[in-house]
């Protein structure tokens, strides 16, 4: 794709474990050491227009935060390349671009407890010459305001503000960098339900108002159906459907995606009604060892004799819709 | 609105344990008087030239030739047992406070480089600091200053070189936890160089548990010092600190003139308690599970 | 009707802290039948929790229960004898908290973890602890019970994990069952297969839950009643579906408007302004006047909690009743 402003292009991360001293000793002894290696993110490719918001989903393990941090340049990828607009995210190890920028899911994590919550805000911009020493303050309250926050918050400290608060000031650390794209690993995850509507009002401010690229990362479908034009769903490492929101929503073309979307509970407002729950057997199998073939086949109601041996190819099902089932179009 | 500052929480809370307080105010007093020596001492203990060998080893309370009391008595070269400690004092202080000072400087920037750096060169770095933790410090002390020789530097760095690696396995383990909070990679995200992330976010996160180590390691190396004084291998006897002073009366103790030793030894008890009292706070303080 | 199996009464639990008195709880009451499943819902801070460890008389100083009744099978709980509350605990009332990790002992193998709970309470014999927890396990849907009795926690899943922090919880039948967001850290996948046994336990062993939870959809599927919290009272009770088809509460309404389900996708949702108020600095009426639509001058006095049928709101201008008023 030639609009891609998000190119991510067989992107694999694997982490391996760290072998102590000992464990060396021994393999040399020739005793058998756990040393197998974690495919978090295992060949995903992706774009992402510019101006669009894609919903990363998927439960936890599935690599979806890992692909998260490799986007926003915080890990590098084991293989493959992230580019953004034509610059390469990463090269040598370390970030080269300040186009991507992060929000992370815990706002009491991602602040530095000791600092002024102003001097964080600057502190990215300042090194990058977006701003001088004299201008930071109003150049910080600029972006407080964006956010929806009091700039004389700016010489406070993040205890000084509530979950919600903090999350604000997060977004307006990333903002201050002038990005064309926001990374945002579960940005509502940690909040009370009535705190997350007024952030996800503020994304959708932003959106409109600042024009930015998304990739917002979440379990939560109902967020994402809000917030998201396309969705991509995640198991295992490998993205197994990716289309429109509401047209994944509505007929899902990968039996996981299916199996999730029963999985969410909804609201019920019917007397006497016992809402059946449709739950997917089985655990997730633990990514240091999955399953040959179809990741899903352990736990899939469709599963057939060619699931076990032939992993399924991400291909296109539908006009702009891709799903790695055998069995696409459902 | 008007928040306290975390500093003024903290010095309200501390107010209320009244050991640490009372610690902390002798520990303060004795920083006064060890400052102060020149002005409170009523004799100069350092210009053997004033010491008069008659006056020597006399209880306290003597008068003698100087024509003003020894309210602790004299030492075995006349010299005012009062004065002596002020000095000596003053001199443990100095050790204590210098050595702890470059042991924190250096052990910090290892144990925090180790954290940032990561992979083999943490590896390495902080498997050579074990190493060493494994052995005795007062031996490792002991063997440098004989090495060495007598002399202010010298001692110096035979403390530095016993006590860093307490301050560097501290860092390390606070900067390794910081290290994977999302603060920190949010900070290395922004074009900041990473040494500017670690002195701007990662050591000020870290500084909780080491003023606690600091503090301790202050005391201990003031007891260190003391110890190779006493042995011998510390200070040369012109400039006595407390543990010179003990060592210098310890043959009398036996013949009754017990003030020699036993004057000093107190002084030097009272500052490590107090400033370990004050350490023990301040650990309690910053501890979170004990936090009500 | 049967008498409750229990009876809250103006309950209040206050936590003395350096800067000041936080009533964490302050003046809740309900009651429940053998059988039945009740709801707490509230954002953090409302008291949820600490009404549910109050009950079970888990309250650690500076916290204290300061007030009230909690009577089970018409035996008074507050102020009886630690060591008599404990022989209660875990045999006719047990608790399932939010992370399973940190309510299991890490180094001792469950089926161990269970046989002390077993002989806690005066079940012994190898043989019998052991058919015992092999029982609740299979029971909860661990398959192959009888081998994972030597493994460890950390050998588990975090679903598998909170299954057998349930199955702990039901050893003994206990009467009552407390649930403090048990599936809050779980997926969704995993949550739809906790909720799905719940259901089924509770149908199966008659016994009474207390949901505690902030997600509204999952304790619409699960609870005949639902108790809406804010800032340490209930705000709004009644008959679950009643109570979310028609909320008479401000703050419920506006938990539900907040829902990203309630609204066209890509629109704003409706939010409740500002944020939840310090539990220190309450404002003397209504806690939730100053983020409410339609608080007025009659707000600065705390509203009774009123009866009205099945239900019970705390609001001078309660949604849905303007024609009656």
């Amino acid at each position: 794709m030639s609009d891609a402003f998000l190119d991510i292009c067989n992107v694999s991360r694997r982490f391996a474990p760290r072998i102590s001293f000992g464990q060396k000793i021994a393999a040399k002894l020739g005793q058998r050491v756990d040393a197998r290696v974690t495919h978090a993110v295992d060949g995903v490719s992706l774009t992402v227009a510019r101006g669009e918001a894609l919903g990363l989903v998927g439960e936890s393990g599935c690599g979806k935060s890992t692909l998260g941090r490799v986007v926003a340049g915080i890990l590098p990828p084991s293989e493959g390349t992230t580019a953004v607009a034509g610059e390469p995210v990463m090269a040598h190890g370390r970030k080269t671009t300040t186009r991507v920028q992060m929000i992370f899911q815990d706002p009491f994590a991602s602040l530095d407890p000791r600092m002024q919550v102003g001097d964080t805000i600057a502190e990215g911009p300042l090194a990058h010459g977006l701003t001088t020493k004299a201008q930071a303050p109003a150049y910080v309250g600029k972006w407080l305001t964006t956010v929806g926050l009091d700039p004389a918050f700016a010489a406070r400290y993040p205890h000084q503000f509530s979950g919600g608060q903090r999350q604000r000031i997060a977004i307006a650390r990333a903002l201050a960098m002038q990005p064309d794209m926001l990374v945002c690993d579960e940005p509502v995850a940690s909040l009370d339900v009535s705190i997350q509507a007024q952030i996800i009002n503020l994304f959708l401010k932003l959106r409109r108002e600042l024009g930015l690229t998304m990739l917002f990362i979440s379990h939560d479908l109902g967020v994402v159906r809000h917030l998201c034009d396309r969705v991509a769903i995640m198991y295992l490492g490998r993205i197994v459907e990716l289309g429109e929101t509401q047209a994944v929503y509505a007929k899902p073309q990968h039996p996981y995606t299916q199996a999730l979307l029963d999985s969410v509970p909804k609201l019920v407002l019917a007397d006497g009604v016992t809402t059946s729950f449709k739950p997917i057997a089985g655990e997730l199998p633990s990514p240091l060892s999955p399953p040959a073939g179809c990741h899903f086949h352990l736990r899939c109601p469709l599963v057939q004799e060619r699931c076990r041996q032939e992993r399924p190819k991400l291909r296109e099902v539908a006009k702009g819709r891709l799903s790695a089932c055998h069995f696409a179009p459902l | 609105m008007k928040p306290a500052s975390p500093l003024s929480r903290f010095w309200a809370e501390f107010r209320e344990s009244k050991v640490a307080f009372v610690a902390l105010a002798i520990v303060v007093a004795l920083v006064g008087v060890a400052l102060a020596a020149p002005l409170i001492a009523p004799q100069n203990p350092y210009a053997l030239a004033d010491l008069v060998l008659m006056d020597a080893r006399r209880p306290p309370g003597y008068v003698g030739s100087g024509g003003f009391t020894h309210i602790l008595g004299t030492d075995a070269q006349g010299r005012d047992l009062f004065s002596a400690i002020l000095y000596g004092l003053r001199i443990s202080l100095q050790m204590g406070l210098i050595a702890g000072f470059i042991a924190f400087v250096v052990g910090v920037s290892l144990g925090l480089g180790a954290a940032y750096m990561g992979g083999r060169r943490e590896a390495f770095i902080m498997r050579i600091i074990d190493l060493q933790l494994a052995f005795p410090a007062i031996l490792l002390a002991l063997v440098l200053s004989a090495l060495l020789g007598q002399g202010k530097a010298q001692l110096i760095t035979a403390l530095v070189a016993a006590q860093y690696a307490y301050f560097a396995r501290t860092a390390h383990g606070a900067a390794a936890a910081e290290r994977g909070k999302d603060y920190v990679e949010a900070a290395l995200s922004t074009p900041l160089p990473g040494w500017k992330v670690v002195f701007r976010h990662i050591l000020p996160n870290c500084l909780p548990p080491l003023i606690v180590v600091a503090t301790v390691q202050v005391a201990n190396a003031i007891a260190l010092e003391a110890t190779l004084s006493f042995l011998g291998v510390g200070l040369p006897v012109t400039e006595p600190s407390l543990g010179a002073l003990i060592a210098n009366g310890f043959q009398y103790m036996l013949s009754g003139r017990y003030w020699i030793s036993i004057y000093p030894g107190v002084a030097l008890i009272v500052l490590i308690v107090a400033i370990n009292l004050v350490g023990d706070q301040i650990r309690d303080q910053v501890n979170p599970r004990l936090k009500r | 009707m049967t008498a409750p199996l229990l009876e809250v009464t103006d309950l209040a639990t206050h936590f003395h802290t350096r800067a000041g008195v936080v009533k964490a709880v302050d003046g809740v009451s309900f009651s429940l039948r053998k059988g039945e499943v009740m709801g707490l819902v509230g954002e953090s801070g409302s008291g949820k929790s600490v009404t549910g460890f109050s009950l079970l008389g888990l309250i650690d100083p500076p916290g204290r229960i300061a007030s009230g009744s909690v009577r089970l099978g018409g035996q008074e709980l507050v102020g009886m004898p630690g060591a008599h509350l404990r022989k209660l605990r875990g045999k006719r009332m047990a608790m399932v908290f939010q992370d399973p990790a940190t309510t299991l002992n890490p180094v001792i193998a469950i089926g161990a973890q269970m046989r002390m709970a077993l002989e806690a309470h005066g079940v012994t014999g190898t043989e019998q602890t052991r058919e015992r927890s092999v029982q609740v396990l299979t029971r909860v849907g661990i398959p192959d019970a009888a081998r994972r009795l030597e493994a460890y926690p950390h050998e588990f899943s975090g679903g598998m994990r909170q299954r057998v922090a349930i199955a702990i919880a039901l050893l003994h039948n206990p009467e009552l069952l407390i649930a403090d967001e048990p599936t809050t850290a779980l997926d969704v996948s995993i949550q739809a297969q906790i909720l799905a046994e719940m259901k089924s336990l509770v149908a199966e062993l008659g016994m009474a839950l207390i949901w505690i939870s902030h997600d509204l959809a999952t304790v619409s599927s699960l609870a005949d009643r639902i108790a809406v919290m804010y800032a340490g009272r209930i705000v709004e009770a009644g008959p679950t579906a009643a109570v979310l088809r028609n909320p008479r509460h401000h703050y419920t309404q506006g938990l539900l408007d907040s829902l990203p389900a309630r609204a066209e996708p890509g629109h704003d949702l409706v939010q409740i302004p500002g944020t939840t108020p310090s539990l220190l600095s309450l404002p003397p009426g209504c806690a939730f006047a100053p983020r409410c639509p339609r608080a007025d001058a009659a707000c600065g006095v705390m509203p009774e909690l009123l009866t009205e049928g099945a239900r019970q709101h705390r609001c001078w201008h309660p949604l849905g009743l303007e024609v009656a008023a």
